[in-house]
């Protein structure tokens, strides 16, 4: 009878060890998990950046670095809109019910004014960058190309509103837009918005 | 003490040097380890080339451990620092440049003998019981591996390093509801940033290594605990003489170590011919789109990882799904782990098996070879995609079909003995 006490007794007090020892464990590991995040600088280095596009001819794109990604400011004209709203090729997500942008681009031109487009240039697939090719129908992108991005990696392509593109493009979804506003007629500040839908 | 010395002391029964083992065989196990993993551990006669692989990985492992720890005296892991620091030792550091291409050829040699030492596997039944835990840590070793070599890659901080990594990195996103985040947590940063490179170097130098050290010791104790197979896949533990040593068994030393003692010769000669004359290999081994520094705002036109990773990259690239894409990636390589549950038949050497099997396995090969050639193409050509849709459908196939078709192979009568004709 005493024998099965002291079992029992040692067999609650081997179970209650190990609990508090894995309970100890977990504790002292979460701080060392939490300490893989962004610090305290790195979050303090992802500040908006401004853009002068007072300079910026029609059909011109300036590229600058806001958290490390390469954010595309581009000054789509009338033709380019026209090149735009001519394009034949099925888009997986024309609406951008998938995308990732804030509120004022969900729109057409996923744009806050339709003659800019503020875009981060990371492929959505595997986050390499597309590049420009803004002419019509080249030999190596074929006769239905009316302008827009193409992936060089993996051959995903995207319209002038960097909207993907359904031929068997990988991305699975739009070109993500950064939050973004604009300073009079001059000046894009990437990285902050208004809050308000413009 | 002089060498004439030590060999007269040696002769002696009770001499100095035999009682300084007996001293420390009372404090330590030496000479019965010794004895178990070296001198009487009994490994088949009839090993052919195919048996070497192992060796050669284990020398390979250790000249990367070495180089590995003189590179780390004068590389910087820092974003700023990191691409000045290599061409620095390339320039300046004296032998600079040869340990690091010796690091760098020896990345892809690794490869290049684990995939023959995994091939030697399949084709001889190493996997097969009991022999499952230590082909089940070999293919933890090759994962720890593929870590390894990726998180390497990354420390130039070339332009292939930083995109690279940048795909790599960015296909854990693909996993749903958690994925952004574990991106965010992986990189330390909003991008591929100096803070990842520096985490990746504490990976690459220190924990990866140790992981790699402590799986390449259970792998050895495994297979010492198994015995080593051989060509004829015939377990030699079971017909042992009057002195209770395998029939077919002899020494590793110094029978095996001296033939392996060879291939180490010839390896070391293909090994100095690609260090001296070809250490970028053609731009296979050192990517030419690496001697440039990262550019964040640009990417190389055509993205690819090193040879050994594209075979997998093919299959990554073949679907037009990035969550596809990235399950089938990683089943590729989880289905290497179920082999020896995947295959039924009995007989393990590919001597004594049916057809079935052998037109598999060269399936496998075949598409292997395939991917791997087509995961370096640009993603232009659609031609190459379908290409590389075919051959990952041969590949899924060796696995997923491997129940069925060994399940029904005609099998040739296994012989007693091993097959073995001493030389002349």
């Amino acid at each position: 009878m005493s024998d099965e006490a002291s079992v029992s007794r040692r067999h609650f007090l081997a179970v209650a060890t190990g609990v508090t020892g894995a309970v100890g464990v977990a504790l002292t590991a979460a701080p060392f998990i939490a300490s893989f995040r962004p610090s305290t600088r790195a979050q303090a280095l992802g500040a908006p950046v401004s853009v002068d596009i007072s300079k910026l001819d029609e059909g011109a794109m300036v590229r600058v670095v806001w958290r490390g990604q390469p954010v595309w400011v581009l000054h789509r004209g009338k033709a380019m809109l026209a090149q735009l709203a001519g394009g034949r090729v099925p888009l997986k997500d024309p609406e951008s019910n998938e995308s990732r942008q804030p509120a004022y681009a969900k729109n057409e031109t996923r744009a806050l004014r339709p003659d800019y487009l503020v875009v981060i240039g990371n492929c959505t697939h595997l986050g390499c960058a597309p590049l420009e090719r803004f002419e019509v129908a080249p030999a190596d992108l074929g006769p239905d190309w009316v302008g827009g991005f193409y992936c060089p990696c993996h051959g995903s392509r995207f319209d002038l509103a960097a909207r993907v593109m359904n031929d068997g493009s990988p991305a699975p979804t739009n070109l993500v837009i950064p939050p973004y506003r604009f300073v009079g007629d001059e000046l894009v500040i990437v990285g902050e918005d208004t809050g308000a839908t413009a | 003490m002089s060498a004439g010395r030590t060999a007269e002391a040696s002769a002696g029964g009770g001499s100095r040097a035999a009682r300084f083992i007996d001293w420390i065989d009372e404090r330590f196990p030496l000479t019965a380890m010794m004895k178990e993993h070296v001198t009487e551990y009994y490994a088949a006669k009839n090993f052919n080339i195919w048996y070497v692989f192992g060796v050669l990985a284990l020398v390979v492992f250790i000249l990367q451990f070495v180089t590995g720890i003189l590179l780390t005296m004068n590389y910087k892991p820092s974003a700023e620092d990191a691409f000045a620091s290599v061409e620095y030792i390339m320039r300046e550091v004296e032998w600079g440049w040869l340990i690091r291409y010796m690091h760098s050829t020896g990345a892809s040699m690794f490869f290049v003998v684990v995939y023959l030492h995994m091939f030697r596997g399949l084709m001889y039944g190493s996997y097969k019981a009991p022999r499952e835990l230590l082909w089940v840590v070999g293919m933890l070793i090759y994962l720890a591996l593929m870590a390894e070599a990726f998180m390497g890659y990354l420390l130039p901080w070339g332009q292939m390093s930083y995109w690279g990594a940048q795909v790599i990195v960015s296909l854990f996103g693909a996993i749903p509801v958690i994925g952004e985040g574990l991106v965010e947590w992986i990189r330390g940063d909003y991008f591929i940033s100096d803070i990842t490179l520096n985490r990746f170097f504490a990976f690459h130098v220190v924990l990866v290594p140790l992981v790699l050290l402590m799986l390449v010791v259970v792998h050895i104790l495994a297979l010492h605990t198994t015995g080593s197979l051989n060509p004829d896949g015939i377990e030699i533990k079971e017909k042992k003489g009057s002195d209770g040593i395998p029939l077919d068994g002899v020494a590793f030393h110094p029978f095996h170590t001296s033939k392996d003692l060879v291939a180490i010769i010839v390896f070391a000669i293909i090994f100095a011919s690609v260090v001296f004359f070809a250490p970028e290999m053609g731009g296979y081994f050192l990517e030419y789109a690496n001697f440039e520094p990262a550019n964040l705002l640009k990417t190389p036109e055509h993205i690819a990882p090193v040879w050994y990773f594209t075979p997998f990259y093919a299959i990554l690239k073949a679907v037009p799904s990035k969550g596809w894409g990235a399950f089938l990636m990683l089943a590729a390589i989880v289905l290497l782990f179920l082999v020896p549950w995947l295959d039924r038949c009995k007989v393990k050497s590919i001597r004594y098996r049916g057809w079935q099997f052998k037109v598999a396995l060269a399936g496998l090969v075949v598409s292997f070879v395939a991917l791997g050639f087509l995961g370096l193409q640009p993603a232009t050509e659609k031609v190459y995609v379908y290409a590389a849709r075919v051959f990952a459908g041969i590949y899924f196939a060796f696995f997923l079909l491997m129940p069925l078709y060994t399940s029904r192979e005609r099998t040739k009568p296994v012989p007693e003995r091993v097959v073995f004709r001493a030389h002349e």
